[in-house]
């Protein structure tokens, strides 16, 4: 199990983003802690965008990131405590947090249009990567109804994130 | 009731009147990143209320953009279909949400 949390990390090296694939099988405390944190540094991209952006659409799409993500990450937060489980921190958890600082200074160093494309563009990859985790790996593996629901809603919102953000990137090419 | 209130009832009760068959008023929820039902028939003049049951703002916007609905947490919004025809429309915060209305004369 550790192994493989370890080559999971390791592949991260390797790639652009996250390979949540090659992760064991997570716990249902290990999923919310993942699920809670992709949306929370969704939130904070989606603040740096509102710190240095000046485009309109691309303000009023960082923006409904900030709403969406803290809403269901509200949502999280109470059904985590609901069902008395208490989020465990773990290495994909710690990759995604690495990956997005690494996006952040990445993206920090731009202006203008220059930073609109960067920040929607990792937007589409971000979600997508999210997206298919969530597919793939977290869904499947959840065990409580009530998690794996939520996640459901959740895919579904994200999916929506992506296409938006992806009208987006298109608007601004 | 407020007197406004009780005026603007009345006008509508005399517009009612005033055609021949009483428009509808259809509804469609959003709930959990769908619009239900997805497609509705409708007549010319009909009403189409949507009412946000998520968590989250959603809209109803036509896909020629010819009209735009923000619909909050816990809101309803309207628009009356004028003419006949098959309309197209999604979330624009969420593109994946799509629902059709189907407008008769």
């Amino acid at each position: 199990m550790r192994r493989s949390w370890m080559a999971a990390v390791a592949a991260l090296c390797l790639m652009p983003l996250p390979a949540f694939a090659q992760a064991a099988k997570p716990n249902d405390a290990q999923i919310a802690h993942i699920a809670y944190t992709a949306g929370a540094l969704d939130v904070a991209a989606g603040k740096q965008a509102l710190a240095k952006s000046k485009n309109k659409e691309v303000r009023a799409f960082a923006e409904q990131m900030v709403k969406d993500h803290t809403a269901v990450n509200k949502k999280a937060l109470a059904l985590v405590k609901k069902l008395k489980v208490k989020p465990q921190d773990n290495p994909t958890s710690q990759a995604l947090t690495k990956q997005a600082k690494a996006k952040h200074d990445e993206l920090a160093k731009l202006k203008g249009a220059a930073f609109d494309k960067a920040y929607v563009a990792n937007e589409i990859a971000y979600h997508k990567t999210v997206n298919n985790a969530l597919q793939a790996q977290l869904i499947p593996s959840a065990s409580n109804p009530e998690l794996k629901s939520l996640l459901e809603t959740g895919l579904k919102i994200f999916e929506g994130h992506e296409q938006h953000a992806e009208h987006v990137g298109a608007d601004l090419k | 009731m407020q007197p406004g209130r009780i005026a603007f009832i009345a006008a509508m009760l005399c517009g009612a009147c005033a055609v021949p068959a009483q428009a509808a008023t259809i509804h469609v929820t959003m709930d959990k990143m769908v619009f239900s039902p997805a497609q509705v028939n409708a007549k010319v003049g009909d009403t189409i209320e949507w009412t946000n049951k998520d968590f989250l703002q959603h809209s109803a916007t036509a896909a020629d953009k010819s009209w735009d609905v923000v619909l909050p947490q816990n809101k309803t919004g309207h628009i009356v279909v004028k003419a006949p025809g098959t309309i197209d429309y999604i979330c624009k915060y969420h593109p994946n949400m799509k629902g059709k209305i189907i407008v008769a004369p």
